[in-house]
């Protein structure tokens, strides 16, 4: 009974070790081997940290580099400011049944795929597209507007792609919340924003951090919305790593972008945990 | 005087359905002030129209002689002790009780003293730092209780706060509150459906049933004098038969219960005559118990029967006793003072009643 018991533990383990390991842990590593290689000539390879050297020498990969975190961070801002309110509104302010719909609603979107999602901005923002015809029949411009392939592009679709990853956690923890525990707020003489301030997102506080991650991880690590979005010339990391990789075959270059990003989400999370003073588990608990 | 508070042919309905149906009341101040009924009888409705959480349909509310109707929950002179407590997990018990005085802008140092003051007071000094969920549910009580007292409130709302106690503090808090009540010597408002609770702490009484206030009084005035049949169920418990009055004399009154038992009982004031179908209620605890029937000569009613059941609960046991004319079963009292130990299912015995601890009601759909 109790070896049974064993067995049965290490049976339900064993996927899990296995998706850990083949997928993450050896990828990495031998991500890292990669990475520390440097060309020397034709089949020959010396250990070295010229890739990592390259990337802080040349000053675009340094500023694209940074310009991702800037735009991931600002999205996950602007995420956070327009999810928090269509939470509070899911959570404590409808009842019943408009509550689902409501909820289902933040998710239909999200039946399509990315792909599709996106190509809908391109059609609404492109010079031939819906928002700049609908400007022209409206006398605000006289010629086509050219709406994509710029910053604010590349910012709605990472907050769009991501509005459900934040309303999520953010639902879930504010539902949470008794409602007595706002009305005692409201009792003792506090307004609104007291009440938000001092009861509410306190409270919110780990939904607020664990969505924030999610976020800001997604944003970093996307691909297809800045490519498709901002063109060419969007300067996204994940660009960068793709070029090195598919385009330029310098796989040990691409390797080293690879762990750079590594680095960089790993020490924004960990600063924004301590920021918040929030431990990882009960964020994501 | 003017009334603390005093609420004024108060009237909610939601939709079709009125919660609160034309509810008067007055409380003087500094009293303690319960309003007891089953759950569903509109009692949290009421509290919550005086904490300003819902609208009434009609009637007014006034506090102090002031109407607080157009005033908003935040602005009214009134706090309300939940019925989770409702302590706001987020901050520390210091800043819990200080929350109401920094919504009211007051210095930092004063908070800190104020706060100081009012754990001293309910006997948890120094505590300020510590988290809400390190606290024994009675010490959660006794802060929220103190985060509404620094507010120094008209009047304090209470509701079902010993609700989620066990037992035997629920029994401690009881005696506790009704201190802490003269020692804040503030108006408290209470709300419950444990008669134990309210029979114990109040002043005044309200007893509710379906939006309506059946009567108000002192427990004693409730106990003895219940003026209506469901105040009469509600309050204690009661040996009830429905039954047609035969003949009424004065005061007193023979009744036939519908299982042929005659028994005397007594109107109270109350317009019944010869020939209404009624209800009598007779506590259990009013009816006498012995082994023969020797010294019941002063009691109107006296039946013989038999033990069916011995109900033992401590000092509340009760025995079952079947009546051997009518086969009805009479709950009575079972004295804990030794006589009766060895009483047995089987054994016969004799009980009875003085005719004016019948209550007698005229009976109506229930």
């Amino acid at each position: 009974m109790h070896s049974g018991a064993r067995i049965g533990f290490f049976l339900l383990l064993t996927p899990l070790v296995l998706w850990l390991a083949l997928l993450i842990v050896i990828p990495h590593i031998d991500m890292f081997l990669v990475s520390m290689r440097e060309r020397v000539g034709v089949r020959q390879y010396e250990t070295s940290f010229a890739n990592y050297l390259t990337f802080f020498t040349e000053p675009l990969y340094i500023r694209t580099f940074v310009r991702t975190a800037v735009m991931s961070v600002l999205a996950t801002i602007i995420t956070l400011l327009i999810a928090f309110p269509v939470s509070l509104y899911i959570a404590k302010i409808v009842r019943g049944r408009l509550q689902q719909v409501l909820f289902v609603l933040c998710l239909i979107p999200f039946y399509v795929s990315e792909l599709v999602r996106t190509f809908g901005w391109m059609i609404l923002l492109r010079e031939t597209g819906l928002v700049s015809n609908l400007l022209q029949w409206t006398g605000l411009a006289d010629q086509p507007v050219e709406m994509l392939y710029n910053d604010a592009a590349i910012m709605i679709g990472l907050v769009y792609t991501s509005m459900l990853f934040m309303v999520v956690p953010l639902v879930t923890t504010l539902e949470s919340l008794d409602d007595s525990v706002i009305e005692a707020g409201y009792d003792l003489g506090g307004n609104g924003f007291s009440v938000l301030r001092e009861i509410i997102i306190p409270h919110a506080a780990p939904g607020i951090v664990s969505g924030s991650i999610v976020v800001f991880m997604l944003s970093l690590g996307n691909y297809l919305t800045p490519t498709m979005l901002g063109g060419k010339d969007s300067l996204w990391f994940t660009e960068m790593i793709y070029n090195q990789f598919i385009v330029r075959f310098n796989w040990e270059l691409g390797a080293a972008f690879g762990f750079m990003l590594l680095i960089l989400s790993s020490v924004i999370v960990w600063s924004m945990l301590k920021l918040t003073r929030q431990s990882l588990e009960e964020t994501m608990a | 005087m003017t009334p603390d508070l005093e609420s004024i042919r108060l009237t909610k309905r939601f939709g079709d359905f009125t919660a609160v149906d034309d509810v008067s009341f007055a409380v003087p101040a500094g009293s303690f002030f319960s309003i007891l009924g089953p759950s569903g009888c509109g009692k949290t409705t009421i509290m919550r129209m005086i904490a300003g959480f819902l609208d009434p349909s009609s009637g007014d509310i006034e506090i102090k002689g002031k109407s607080v109707l157009n005033v908003p929950p935040n602005k009214r002179p009134v706090n309300m002790v939940f019925q989770h407590l409702a302590l706001f997990p987020m901050m520390n018990i210091a800043d819990n009780i200080g929350y109401g005085l920094r919504r009211r802008k007051m210095p930092r140092a004063e908070i800190a003293r104020k706060v100081e003051e009012a754990l001293e007071r309910i006997g948890l000094p120094g505590i300020g730092n510590r988290k809400i969920n390190e606290l024994s549910g009675g010490q959660k009580q006794r802060v929220a209780i103190a985060r509404c007292m620094v507010m120094e409130p008209d009047v304090l709302l209470l509701d079902e706060p010993l609700g989620a106690l066990d037992l035997k503090l629920r029994e401690h808090m009881k005696i506790e509150l009704k201190s802490l009540q003269a020692a804040f010597d503030t108006t408290f408002i209470y709300i419950t459906h444990d008669q134990s609770e309210a029979l114990v702490m109040s002043d005044q009484i309200a007893v509710m049933n379906e939006g309506r206030f059946e009567q108000t009084g002192t427990g004693q005035d409730l106990y003895y004098r219940p003026e209506t049949a469901f105040v009469a169920g509600f309050i204690g418990e009661s040996n009830r038969w429905r039954g047609r009055i035969e003949r009424v004399m004065g005061d007193e009154l023979e009744m036939r219960t519908d299982t042929g038992m005659l028994m005397r009982g007594a109107t109270h004031g109350r317009g019944l005559k010869a020939g209404d179908s009624a209800e009598i209620f007779v506590r259990p605890e009013a009816i006498r118990l012995a082994r023969d029937a020797s010294n019941f000569e002063d009691f109107d009613n006296r039946i013989t029967g038999r033990v069916t059941s011995l109900l033992f609960n401590g000092a509340a046991s009760r025995i079952l006793v079947r009546d051997a004319a009518a086969n009805e079963e009479i709950e009575v009292n079972l004295p804990q003072s030794g006589e009766y130990a060895s009483l047995a299912r089987g054994d016969e015995v004799q009980i009875g009643w003085s005719g004016a601890q019948g209550n007698c009601f005229a009976a109506g759909a229930d």
